[in-house]
């Protein structure tokens, strides 16, 4: 029964100054599902990309072992080749093909290079009978939910005689009837044969489907539990996942906090494409002034959205809520309108959303509030320079000088010029989204240093992010966020990192 | 020694202006010599500056839609359309040019926003808005002139196209003194600016222009325009169309540069979800590009039709194309962001010289259709393998910076992939896709 299918030995993965993976050991069993768990950024999805070679051979170092056999894949191609599939957690469907299209896309059923459709569709169909999805093979795959989407590249996966089968994330965008089914299949698939490996932070389907977890933290596998061994157990997990000491530095803070500058009521969010799905539901919080308030939660918990939804509802549909600055009600309807109410938001995401990287330091700096520069009609280039040159150092950004274009700056410079963007625009809340994310301990420092002073300065500061010994460290209460809920608010001096993930993991009715 | 290096670094770093600059010179003197001196004749001068000053409008508005990551393929048609309007305005219900005029860059506006509701506030891609307003403004010109060209313009109107400024000495003297006043006086005013810009640049601590560089560009830009002063003045004196152009320049520059409207343009251009995050408006900004080519379309028009002293059903045709590759060879980015108005005026005259020398020589369209085509292909090429970018750097740029180490004390890695990140990139919840 316990014969291993496939042994990881010793796998070190470095990237441009970090060691994302460091002498990682992970042992499955055939006919298993194995679950991997970890938080946010410990290195699971490196992993998986080491084995199913995204990241070729030679780009790491250690040990593969399929089948008692060595591999050393140079790209996903061979991987699939040996029966190793990966479905990342953002499907890779092609929403105006068919289903069976996308089943059968890159390795077509063809004779003489001409597609043999009805083979195709008959087989597709099978396929789809396998997985338990009564759809039409020809329908296009736009035209179906997100939850059979998922179902479907199970079936491609199935169409490629799948040995090993890893899932990223894979109910993180279903719904919870489409992720029970989901899970049932995995456990009928396993009735067949079929290994998995399947990627979650939802504790209570791992405890469900998986024989057998992997804790990985920090880029180091910390242990594997085996259900013959004894229960898996939550706290178990959480205790592993976590359990690591709160060494790194964070400033002394002697926080003074004072009246309630900003309140979110009753917040309800509605995902942009998907109208059936509540990505935030009925959320409350309110921040302080001095106050640096936490955001905890699991990806997928809706935080990003949360904010950006708040912020000029530049997430989402359908939202409903109020917000309320100084106990008045005010429109945030647009970005413009959240500005001049004080309120700005770094995203977490800021090559993609937060600056221009092919324009300089002064010009990023000056953009949210170009109308403060402008005397007679025209922006002062001269105050744009000395502003700029201001930030430059306060927030020590190391560049040659302000006309230095962003995009060749390091990642913590990049985020310095962020913050000072929205420093510029003078706000009196800022939303800061994963503020230390792709950023070095040093400049992390740096960062936790900026919030600090910023709540010194009596602005309400509402921190997003995944490393829970980063929201110890800097905030003074902090609220947890699941499935779009508000499942927790809790004062820094009783929080802790098992408290908070268990409200984190909580999943609420 | 290291003052040479110095400059020749920077010159690096600049090497897709300098580049663009140069090669004009190189085509003006190809061409002077191919034609036996007859391109640089007063009289050649002066008809290649009025030649393509429509096109150089165009290009002003052009460059501006692309720096903001559109295109607009309708400009010709829009001329061509306005020039039939001015023909019914002025010829058949014979407005006074001063009416008619702004009347002309009224209904100019109006197709700007036209396309520009259906660009910014529809979403339909500028591509199509565009390539539809080319048939549509090519169709409502033949309704308007039914198929038939309007003609004569009066004079006033036919100034805007082909005249000079008076001549002050009254005809008595070999050189236009006016002109020379004008060039002089814009001569010292450009080094005037060139000065003042070092000193905010060296007094607010930004990367300024080494000294020698510095000098040799300002001597040679005055030098130029000395010269074209003088070729100018020993012929019929400055083109009203001249002056014209200028104001647009300075206006433009100016707006682009230091305008709140103008950054916002290059941030949609850079960084559309940026700049939508960072409050801009993005759609009103937009939609106000649309407009303000439809107006700059319109003058082009104007000037077009009072040069040709006849509105014509195919008036404009093929306009688009030049003042696009004029965007596109003075620098301006395919994927927006970057761009100036100078560098495509700059593109719009190598268009222009590479034109008309060719036309000198006698060269077919054929032949000229295929060298302003291979022209266009390897300056976006040049651009390509130079990506003076950010992310990417040139080779040239890597010679000069390992012998130049100072001025670079952070060297950031190309495609650098974000530390934390690589694991957490594909973690990322994704966030709202527009």
């Amino acid at each position: 029964m316990n014969t291993p299918i496939l042994q990881m030995r010793g796998i070190t993965k470095t990237f441009p100054g970090v060691k994302a993976l460091q002498d990682v050991t992970l042992d499955v069993n055939r006919g298993e599902v194995h679950a991997i768990c970890g938080e946010n950024g410990a290195g699971k999805s490196t992993l998986m990309k080491v084995l199913s070679g995204v990241y070729p051979d030679s780009s790491f170092d250690g040990d593969i072992l399929f089948e008692n056999e060595p591999c050393s894949f140079a790209s996903i191609t061979d991987s699939e080749k040996r029966g190793i599939v990966i479905i990342h957690q953002e499907l890779a469907l092609s929403p105006y093909l068919s289903i069976a299209e996308n089943i059968y896309l890159g390795n077509e059923l063809s004779s003489k290079g001409w597609v043999d459709w009805r083979k195709t569709n008959l087989e597709a169909a099978k396929l789809l009978a396998r997985v338990g999805l009564s759809e039409n093979p020809a329908t296009p795959v736009q035209h179906i939910s997100v939850g059979k989407q998922q179902l479907v590249e199970i079936a491609k996966a199935l169409s490629k005689q799948v040995k090993l089968l890893i899932l990223d994330e894979p109910t993180a965008a279903l719904n919870d009837e489409d992720s029970s089914h989901l899970l049932d299949l995995i456990l009928h698939l396993k009735g067949q044969g079929v290994t998995s490996i399947i990627i979650s932070h939802k504790l209570n389907e791992i405890r469900k489907v998986a024989d057998a977890v992997t804790i990985i933290r920090d880029g180091q596998s910390i242990e594997t539990l085996r259900l013959n061994d004894g229960e898996i157990t939550q706290e178990r997990i959480i205790r592993s996942m976590v359990g690591r000491d709160l060494a790194s530095l964070y400033p002394d803070r002697n926080p003074t906090i004072g009246e309630e500058v900003l309140r979110i009521e009753n917040w309800s969010v509605r995902h942009p494409q998907d109208h059936t799905r509540m990505v935030v539901s009925n959320a409350s919080l309110n921040v302080r002034k001095g106050e640096v308030v936490g955001l905890a939660g699991l990806m997928g918990a809706g935080r990003t959205e949360l904010a950006m939804s708040v912020f000029g509802r530049t997430y989402g549909q359908a939202v409903t809520g109020k917000v309320y600055k100084y106990g008045k009600e005010i429109n945030t309807g647009s970005v413009s309108a959240a500005i001049n109410h004080g309120i700005a938001y770094a995203t977490e995401d800021r090559k993609h959303y937060g600056l221009n990287l092919i324009e300089d330091i002064k010009r990023n700096i000056s953009l949210a509030a170009l109308p403060k520069l402008v005397t007679k009609g025209w922006v002062d280039k001269n105050k744009e320079t000395v502003v700029a040159n201001g930030y430059r150092k306060s927030m020590n950004i190391k560049a040659p000088s302000v006309a230095a274009v962003t995009g060749k700056l390091s990642g913590g410079n990049q985020q310095k010029v962020v913050l000072s963007k929205w420093m510029f625009s003078d706000p009196d809340v800022l939303i800061l989204d994963e503020p230390t994310r792709g950023i070095d301990v040093g400049a992390k420092f740096e960062i936790y240093t900026i919030i600090a002073k910023l709540a010194a300065e009596g602005k309400a500061v509402i921190v997003i992010s995944s490393e829970l010994p980063e929201l110890l460290g800097i905030c003074d209460r902090i609220y947890t966020l699941s499935a779009g809920h508000i499942t927790g608010e809790v004062p820094i001096a009783e929080a802790t990192q098992e408290s908070l993930m268990h409200f984190m993991t909580q999943e609420k009715e | 020694m290291s003052a040479l290096r110095e400059s020749l670094g920077f010159l690096a770093s600049r090497l897709r202006q300098v580049g663009i600059f140069v090669a004009l010179i190189l085509i003006v003197l190809l061409f002077q010599g191919l034609t036996g001196g007859i391109l640089l004749q007063p009289q050649n001068v002066s008809n290649l500056v009025v030649q393509n000053s429509y096109i150089l409008i165009l290009a002003i508005g052009m460059v501006m839609v692309i720096i903001a990551g559109h295109i607009d393929l309708s400009v010709g048609s829009v001329a061509g359309f306005i020039g039939a309007v001015a023909g019914v305005f002025i010829v058949h219900w014979g407005w006074a040019w001063w009416i008619a005029i702004p009347a002309c860059l009224l209904v100019g506006a109006l197709v700007g926003a036209w396309q520009g509701y259906w660009i910014a506030y529809v979403g339909i891609p500028a591509f199509i808005v565009t390539l539809a307003g080319m048939l549509i403004f090519r169709g409502l010109t033949l309704i308007t002139l039914k198929n038939q060209q309007i003609t004569p313009f009066p004079d006033e109107l036919r100034a805007l196209g082909g005249g000079f400024l008076p001549d002050i000495s009254g005809g008595t003297s070999v050189l236009e003194w006016l002109t020379v006043i004008l060039g002089v006086t814009a001569t010292f005013a450009l080094i005037f600016q060139g000065f003042k810009e070092r000193r905010s640049q060296k007094k607010f601590d930004l990367e300024a222009e080494p000294r020698v560089w510095f000098i040799t560009k300002t001597a040679f830009i005055a030098l130029l325009m000395l010269a074209i002063t003088f070729l100018l003045a020993s012929y019929r004196g400055t083109p009203i169309v001249l002056i014209v152009l200028a104001v647009l320049v300075i206006v433009y520059t100016a707006l682009m540069n230091n305008s709140v409207f103008g950054r916002h343009t290059y941030a949609i251009g850079g960084n559309l979800h940026a700049a939508e995050l960072s409050g801009v408006k993005t759609k009103a900004v937009t939609f106000r590009l649309f407009v303000n080519m439809g107006v700059l379309a319109a003058l082009a028009g104007l000037v077009f039709t009072a040069r040709l002293n006849s509105a014509q059903p195919a008036g404009g045709t093929g306009f688009e194309l030049d003042a696009i590759a004029a965007a596109f060879i003075g620098g301006a980015a395919v994927t927006g962001g970057i761009g100036t108005v100078a560098g495509a005026m700059i593109g719009g005259l190598i268009m222009g010289v590479l034109n008309n020398g060719m036309s000198i020589l006698g060269l077919g369209t054929d032949y000229q259709q295929l060298i302003k085509g291979l022209v266009l292909l390897l300056a976006v090429a040049f651009d390509i393998f130079n990506k003076n970018r950010a992310g990417g750097e040139s080779v040239f740029i890597k010679f000069f910076r390992s012998s130049n180490t100072p001025s670079t004390p952070e060297q950031p890695k190309k495609d650098r992939l974000e530390p934390a990140g690589a694991a957490s990139t594909t973690e990322r919840t994704s966030v709202t896709q527009k």
